[in-house]
């Protein structure tokens, strides 16, 4: 029944299934950021407390929500990588730490940057707030570890194990604004009830999260692929994709 | 429209500084990724390429000794 997945545990197949995707995710990031941007930069109202300080959102909860994403993408991989020693899944985990880490530094920025205007700090030592830190860390933590063995497979599954431990983070930074009285406000969309927040202003959110998210796929995808040729370098596949390119390069000149 | 001019937009209701500091560092923080990752794949075929060149001259050495 699943015999049909079988092939694309081959690094080439996976190689070639990934640079088909691309383009897609790459199409879909770019049409919703342009559409996003303008409605929610221009269009959207400003907000009746926080005036047009509030528009910051269109990048600030994109960006922390596919932090999260991305890093319970990685969990699942390296779950999958430790358990059943699959070479891709740990390559996975190692191609999308780096995106993670640069959306939880968007995440942290963007917030800072709201939060003096609003707040009148740039910083607080909250729950929220400080668990995302962490969160920046553990990612830093994962991509220095990956890139301390030169032996990959050693690399690999080190990078799987400090990716599962730092699955507690992801809870906590959830449910932080429930559990300790922070600065930050409460989930907005992610709960059970409808979200609190007009729709003027909902819409061009959920089309900057399937921005950040469609990016996130493509960015995945490309270091992914980046990944298989490092590791492959040797095989006869990459050689000749190596020398296709060249001759490519030298009929331009 | 929120806003009746573009020196309106700019100024975003007096909280142009942190609204624009917050949209331009985050674009440059994507940007550079999008460098890194570029610039990854390209070192990895440059690698690749200089390896297969330098088997090449060291066979193409070994041919010239069998021929003394």
């Amino acid at each position: 029944m699943w015999k049909w997945l079988h092939p694309y545990a081959k690094s080439e197949k996976s190689y070639a299934l990934s640079g088909k995707l691309m383009p897609w995710f790459l199409v879909t990031a770019v049409i919703t950021f342009v559409v996003g941007m303008v409605w929610g930069l221009a269009f959207a109202p400003a907000d009746y407390q926080q005036g047009d300080s509030f528009r910051i959102i269109y990048i600030h909860v994109p960006a922390a929500m596919m932090a999260m994403a991305a890093y319970s993408t990685m969990a699942i991989a390296a779950f999958i990588a430790l358990v059943w020693q699959i070479r891709l899944a740990e390559m996975t985990v190692a191609a999308t730490a780096p995106i993670g880490a640069v959306y939880t530094f968007i995440a942290l920025f963007t917030g800072a940057a709201w939060g003096k205007p609003m707040w009148g700090a740039w910083w607080v030592w909250d729950a929220r707030l400080t668990s995302e830190l962490i969160l920046l860390f553990v990612y830093l933590g994962i991509i220095a570890l990956y890139n301390a063995f030169s032996d990959k497979v050693l690399a690999g599954r080190a990078a799987s194990i400090l990716t599962l431990v730092g699955v507690i983070n992801l809870p906590i930074i959830h449910f932080s604004v429930v559990w300790w009285n922070t600065l930050h406000q409460g989930a907005t969309i992610t709960k059970f009830d409808k979200p609190s927040m007009d729709t003027a202003m909902l819409y061009p959110l959920l089309i900057m999260i399937i921005s950040f998210a469609a990016f996130l796929g493509f960015m995945s995808l490309y270091r992914f692929r980046n990944e298989i040729l490092h590791r492959e370098s040797h095989r006869p596949w990459v050689i000749s994709l190596v020398q296709q390119s060249s001759t490519q390069i030298n009929k331009r000149g | 429209m929120a806003f009746s001019s573009f020196s309106e937009f700019l100024a975003m209701g007096g909280y142009g500084f942190y609204v624009w500091l917050a949209y331009g560092v985050s674009l440059l923080s994507v940007i550079f990724l999008i460098i890194d990752t570029v610039y990854r794949r390209k070192k990895i075929f440059n690698q690749v390429e200089q390896r297969l060149q330098r088997e090449q001259r060291i066979k193409a050495a070994e041919n010239k000794k069998g021929t003394l």
